[in-house]
């Protein structure tokens, strides 16, 4: 993965003493509380319910040991003991002390990590699929290229204060496992008639109020367009975008009202007028950056029965929480955080400690964050799995549920984000008991369920299969549900809700007869999206609102 | 006496808005947008030297045909959320060449001075009573960026550069 040369060491560097005397300014008072919190918003601090809440950068979700235990350090040092993995591959302390961030941040620079445009009003971190480099069906590795965006949006003279967040994400596989279709924009690695590998381009996508999939406004971006197409969409955006309102300041808001059309002849003009002055594509710059993800050394093996004899349990897992490699004897591996015993996403620091020394003996000393709130281990032995198992057993990172009910995203919810409308967390609780039983989830197949504490849409509950939504009815925390959304590919859908929200004690009810109308509806081994695409939301709508005599 | 930062030093502004000297007695006068498209003809053989201050909003392509005639381009800032500004300037450097005092005005502070004078900004106008020496340090926050930069000549960096 890439490594940091003195520029990279030295912007980072830099960047913490800035912040260290903005925050002295700050505590001294000569920095106001309105122009500090944009500051330390774009390091990553917010503050939160109890305590500031500092969200590291994981850029594209790649991390080496080193770095975890770094954030295994901090958890235990500065925060209590634990993180908290995020939707967009970042990690979240929820207990640092505002005056200790400065020092967070020096030892997090040690190890080439930071908290630079994690949150305010500019170019988020670029996430990529968690498979990248190791899926079969992928036409060309993102990564190099997010690296590439990553370096050119730190710190945009022109792009820091943008009317609104920007988030853009890379897929190189037609299969979207980077959500890519609800982001500002989403670039996904095609190839053209010519054969020629470039960029088709989308604008518009996004969660949070108003969800919206994102419009293609460019077919076949040649690679080395690839700044200047970026700059032109962003300087459209910067001066066109509404600033007056922050609920409608998202560049998604700015494409509907004035149509997708309108906003690829802006965005093609500005790019056509710019094309003497606009980044030119540095290829050496490129190649040397594509060299750091050039594919691991992985020795010759073959494909075997990993199976036979073994457990069930293993069995299970091997089925639910491990993937195809492209390289024969390998398989990518999921360390599940979505046990019944901890909140999604959460890790201890002693779990972090044990990840690294795993990763260092099992995938080649490389760990990722998916977009789901999960781990992945990307290059594990076939012959290793059986031990690799045993061992994320003993730290509860091996629960056989990917891809089921029960893998479910969650934000932090009321329990922990001032922005919350209700818990989120408890939910998760709910139902885990409800849904206990692996083999009953195994039977409905793959479901997504994603719960957002409130609008803004952290646990992506718009495009969840279903999507759980905590709104507030005078002072009362209630659940809005939603269905049929789906970030997959080509088929992204946003979810329908399916009528008046229910109390924070009925979701796990009102859940499991939303499964129970899917059971009686499906055919053969159907997804519960396609039966739902395929009897839409009316048989839903009668079971879930039926009196509970009815409803059984 | 008006103090701004211009090309890193403290220096006193010869300049005065319209609502300061409405004739233009100081020979340096700096208009709204608005009065300059209204009054264009009747200032361009004026005497004086001339600039145009501009909002968030105003559409500099406007001005383009004007820098023969205009010195100095002040951009409006409302605060810190208030970004087109950095446009505008990039825009005013690269596309339309111009190689006048680009001035950033209004509530701007120290930590926006590095950004700005990546977009080709050079002079400074501080809110007043903004400590100056605290302010001149923010040009040596970083010296490396990703991005190049604009400068008068409208120059276009080579990127992942040393910052100047």
């Amino acid at each position: 993965m890439y490594q940091y040369d003195q520029i990279d060491q030295s912007l980072v560097d830099q960047r913490v003493a800035q912040y260290r005397d903005q925050t002295r300014r700050f505590l001294a008072g000569q920095l106001s509380e309105d122009d500090f919190r944009s500051l330390r918003l774009r390091n990553g601090l917010y503050i939160q319910k109890h305590a500031p809440m500092l969200r590291i950068s994981i850029p594209y979700g790649l991390l080496r040991p080193a770095q975890v235990r770094m954030l295994a350090r901090v958890a235990r040092e500065y925060d209590k003991g634990y993180g908290h993995f995020s939707t967009r591959q970042n990690m979240q302390f929820n207990w640092p002390k505002l005056e200790l961030v400065p020092d967070i941040l020096a030892l997090l620079a040690t190890v080439q990590l930071h908290g630079i445009q994690t949150s305010g009003n500019c170019i988020r971190n670029v996430t990529a699929d968690h498979l990248a480099g190791v899926a079969v069906d992928e036409l060309e590795d993102p990564r190099p290229w997010c690296e590439y965006v990553r370096q050119w949006a730190t710190l945009h003279p022109e792009f820091s204060y943008l009317p609104r967040k920007f988030k853009i994400a890379v897929t190189g596989s037609p299969a979207d496992r980077a959500a890519s279709r609800v982001h500002d924009v989403g670039l996904h690695l095609v190839k053209n008639e010519q054969g020629e590998v470039g960029f088709e381009v989308l604008v518009g996508g996004g969660l949070g109020r108003a969800p919206m999939i994102g419009h293609v406004i460019r077919e076949f971006l040649p690679k080395k367009d690839l700044l200047a197409y970026l700059e032109a969409i962003l300087r459209v955006y910067n001066l066109e975008g509404r600033r007056d309102n922050i609920h409608k300041a998202r560049i998604k808001i700015l494409v509907k009202a004035i149509g997708p059309e309108k906003m690829r002849e802006l965005v093609e003009e500005e790019f056509a007028a710019a094309k003497d002055t606009a980044p030119v594509f540095d290829a050496a710059e490129f190649e040397r950056i594509k060299a750091f993800f050039a594919p691991k050394t992985y020795e010759s093996l073959q494909d075997q029965d990993v199976v036979s004899g073994k457990p069930q349990e293993f069995r299970n897992w091997f089925q639910y929480n491990t993937r195809k490699h492209k390289v024969a004897g390998y398989r990518a591996v999921f360390l599940s955080l979505k046990s019944p015993k901890r909140p999604p996403g959460d890790i201890t620091a002693d779990e972090l400690d044990r990840v690294a020394d795993l990763a260092e003996q099992y995938s080649l000393g490389e760990i990722r964050s998916t977009h789901d709130q999960n781990v992945l281990f990307a290059h594990v032995k076939q012959s290793d799995l059986f031990a690799l198992w045993q061992q994320l057993k003993l730290i509860d990172l091996a629960t056989p549920n990917i891809g089921t009910l029960t893998d479910m995203i969650c934000c932090p919810g009321g329990d922990f984000c001032a922005l919350a409308n209700a818990r989120s967390i408890p939910l998760a609780e709910q139902i885990n008991e409800r849904f206990d039983s692996l083999d009953y989830l195994y039977d409905l197949g793959e479901i997504q369920l994603k719960m957002s504490g409130c609008m803004n849409g952290c646990g992506h509950h718009s495009v969840g299969h279903i999507g759980v939504l905590g709104v507030d009815k005078d002072g009362e925390e209630w659940y809005q549900i939603t269905l049929g959304g789906s970030t997959g590919g080509h088929d992204a859908s946003l979810g329908k809700v399916i009528g008046p929200s229910v109390a924070h004690d009925d979701v796990a009810e009102t859940i499991e007869r939303i499964i129970n109308v899917f059971v009686e509806h499906r055919q053969e081994e159907e997804r519960f999206l396609d039966t739902f695409r395929r009897i839409g939301v009316a048989p839903f709508k009668a079971k879930v609102y039926a009196p509970a005599h009815q409803a059984a | 006496m008006r103090q701004l930062i211009k090309q890193r030093e403290v220096i006193v502004d010869e300049w005065r808005y319209a609502d300061e000297d409405p004739v233009g007695r100081e020979r340096a006068l700096i208009l709204p947008f608005a009065r300059w498209k209204a009054e264009r003809e009747q200032w361009w053989l004026w005497d004086g030297r001339l600039g145009v201050r501009i909002g968030p909003t105003d559409p500099i392509a406007e001005l383009k045909n004007d820098f023969t005639r205009i010195g100095l381009v002040a951009i409006e800032f409302g605060g810190l959320a208030e970004g087109r500004g950095y446009s505008q300037a990039a825009l005013l450097r690269s596309r339309y060449k111009f190689t006048g005092e680009l001035r950033a005005v209004g509530k701007i502070q120290r930590d926006q001075l590095f950004y700005m004078a990546r977009c080709g900004f050079d002079t400074f106008e501080l809110p007043e009573g903004a400590d100056m020496s605290v302010a001149l340090t923010a040009f040596d926050d970083f010296s490396v960026a990703y991005q190049g930069a604009f400068d008068a000549a409208g120059v276009h960096v080579q990127r992942r550069a040393v910052a100047v």
